[in-house]
Parts: structure tokens; C-alpha cells; sequence
């Protein structure tokens, strides 16, 4: 029985979550080449909605993600390179806008953390593993002594 | 390994949480809304538009310079603009405060009978209809300030409502860049 209520609740989880999935109609921009709809698509997907936090350009339909769509619409049929256009919206949105944040003082916590954490990592292993190594090889000198008489022993009894 | 070296690699954990945690904690009650404009610091952008009040009036940046001014985004259809029209009317009248409006997105019939209706605050209201003076000003929604200097600088910026607690922020600097230019 728990299970059953188990599934449908997830089922209708997963239910109210498939809506959010589709995205707002791109397709009905034009463009003068079948390329450049292809530029479109992936500089609607990598700039972020600077309304909604985490959609991309393609997928909301705030009024600034239409104007900005339709910015990039004629910028790309003016002949702009993927990059310009990039620049052009960083300039007037910041890095924010962009889903791939370069490596800057605000984001160098985002960037180094991961890096900075397996440093940690590996530090952590060399620190306990040499612990793991067997004891120091040193002898007291009674032990020294006590190898020595064993040594001598086994000679003696080679040569025999 | 002495007891004190273990004790310590012990805590180590601990303030690595903690530290985390500290770093975490500072993020709550951060608007994530609230980001710094990349106009800060830059002169306002180029244009040139129709008013708000006739569709044969011309604007352009150079009229909105030689004082410290605001530059306020609004549109009849923004809640929040209705809320901190009052407020803008009380600082034009009482501080003085020269505010030009862009009218963003917006129907210049309604948008007219709306500054007819509740009062008009602005000096002029630029009419932007299709949001291409908002984009150059890096608008996310209405409403927006802006505070520029006398030579047309983004000196800061309001996102949200304008009212006496944010207001407060700019004031001070308003206030300096006015003591500037005298």
C-alpha cells in the first residue's frame, strides 16, 4: 500500500515538472541562411534569461528574452560573428549572462574550489599513507647486536 | 603522530564545515535579483527617440545632461511602478530632483493617460516601445533607476522599486554629485 502512494506521488512529480521542459517557439525566427538559424539556436542556449535566473534565452518567454532574441536575430543577419554578439550582450548584461563564466576576482571561488579540494585530497592521502609504511628500520642497538650473532651464525653454518 | 597533531587534524574537518558553512550563511537574504550593472561607472548609451508626449519630438542623451539626474524605466503595465509613482512625484516637488522617464514596452495611450491620471514626474519621458533604449541600458524589467552625473555617467542603479529605504542610497550619492557641479 505505502508503495503504491509512494509511486503516484512521484508520478505526479514527475507529472507537473514535464510542462517546464518545453521550450519557447524559436523557430519562427527567419534568418537569410540555414547557418545562421544554427548560430541562433546555440547563442539562445548559452546566454542565460537575465530576468529568470536559470533559463536560457531560448527556453523563457520573459519580454527582455523576446527583445534579446530578436536583438540577436539582427545581429546575427547584420553579419556579427558569435563572438561580437557575446561581447554585445556581456557589455550591457555582464558575465551573468553568460551560462560558461570566464575565470574572474567574482567567480575565482566557483573556479578554484574544486581544484583547491583535491589538492586537500591528495594531501590527506600522502599525510596518512606514509603513516601506513612499515616502522622505521632503525634497530636499538640490542636488536643491532642480536642480527649481527644471527648473521655470524648462519655463515658458520654455510660453511659447513 | 603526537597527540597535539592529531588533536588538531581531528578539527581540521570541523573548521572546514564551519568555514563552508560561514561561506554558505553569507549568501541568505542575498536577492539573487539584485545584480550589479555592468553601466556602472560608463556613460549613459547613445540615443535618440521619440517623447513619450509627441511622436515629433526628438530626445537624445544630451538632454538629459548638465545635472545629476535619474533615469526611471517604467510601463502602465508594471505593478511595481504604480507603487513608487507617488514616491517619485514626492522627491521631483519636494528635493527637486530632476527625473527623466523611459517608457518601457508600453502603449503611448495608456501611458499618457497614466502620467494624466496619477501625476507626471518626469522632465520627458523617452517612448521605447520595442525596449531598444532598454536593452543599450542593460534593463531586465521594469522598474529600473538609474543615477547619473551631470556629464550623463552611471554613477548607481535601483532595480525595483524606488521608495524611501532605497532611496536612501542614492540621495547621499545624488546629493554629493550635486555639491560637484555647483
Amino acid at each position: 500500500m505505502m508503495v503504491r502512494i509512494f509511486l503516484t506521488f512521484v508520478f505526479f512529480c514527475m507529472a507537473s515538472v514535464i510542462p517546464l521542459v518545453t521550450q519557447a517557439d524559436i523557430t519562427s525566427y527567419e534568418f537569410e541562411e540555414p547557418e545562421m538559424a544554427q548560430r541562433f539556436v546555440g547563442l539562445t542556449t548559452v546566454l542565460r534569461c537575465p530576468k529568470c535566473q536559470n533559463q536560457n534565452l531560448a527556453d523563457s518567454d520573459s519580454i527582455i528574452a523576446k527583445d534579446l532574441r530578436t536583438q540577436i536575430q539582427t545581429l546575427i543577419n547584420s553579419g556579427n560573428t558569435d563572438q561580437q554578439i557575446t561581447e554585445f550582450m556581456v557589455q550591457r548584461y555582464g558575465d551573468f549572462i553568460l551560462y560558461d563564466p570566464p575565470f574572474n576576482k567574482s567567480t575565482m571561488v566557483l573556479w578554484l574550489t574544486p581544484i583547491g579540494m583535491i589538492l586537500i585530497g591528495l594531501f590527506a592521502l600522502w599525510f596518512f599513507g606514509r603513516k601506513a609504511q612499515p616502522q622505521s628500520a632503525m634497530l636499538t642497538p640490542d636488536e643491532q647486536q642480536q642480527l649481527n650473532q644471527l648473521l655470524a651464525d648462519n655463515k658458520l653454518q654455510d660453511r659447513d | 603522530m603526537s597527540t597535539a597533531t592529531k588533536r588538531l587534524l581531528m578539527i581540521l574537518p570541523m573548521l572546514m564545515a564551519f568555514g563552508l558553512g560561514l561561506f554558505l550563511y553569507q549568501g541568505i537574504g542575498q536577492d539573487p535579483n539584485k545584480m550589479e550593472s555592468s553601466l556602472i561607472g560608463k556613460p549613459l548609451p547613445e540615443f535618440s527617440s521619440e517623447t513619450l508626449m509627441s511622436a515629433t519630438t526628438i530626445v537624445t542623451r544630451k538632454d538629459m545632461l548638465g545635472q545629476p539626474a535619474l533615469v526611471n524605466v517604467w510601463a502602465t503595465w508594471c505593478p511595481t511602478c504604480r507603487a513608487e509613482h507617488e514616491f517619485l512625484l514626492s522627491i521631483a516637488a519636494q528635493e527637486n530632483v530632476r527625473i527623466f522617464g523611459v517608457n518601457y514596452h508600453d502603449q503611448r495611450a495608456a501611458a499618457q493617460q497614466w502620467l494624466t491620471d496619477l501625476g507626471n514626474p518626469y522632465v520627458f519621458s523617452v517612448f521605447d516601445p520595442q525596449g531598444d533604449l532598454g536593452i543599450d541600458l542593460g534593463v531586465v524589467g521594469a522598474p529600473e533607476t538609474y543615477l547619473i552625473d551631470a556629464d550623463g555617467i552611471v554613477i548607481d542603479k535601483v532595480t525595483g522599486e524606488l521608495n524611501e529605504r532605497t532611496w536612501v542610497e542614492l540621495r547621499t550619492q545624488y546629493l554629493s554629485l550635486l555639491k560637484d557641479v555647483k
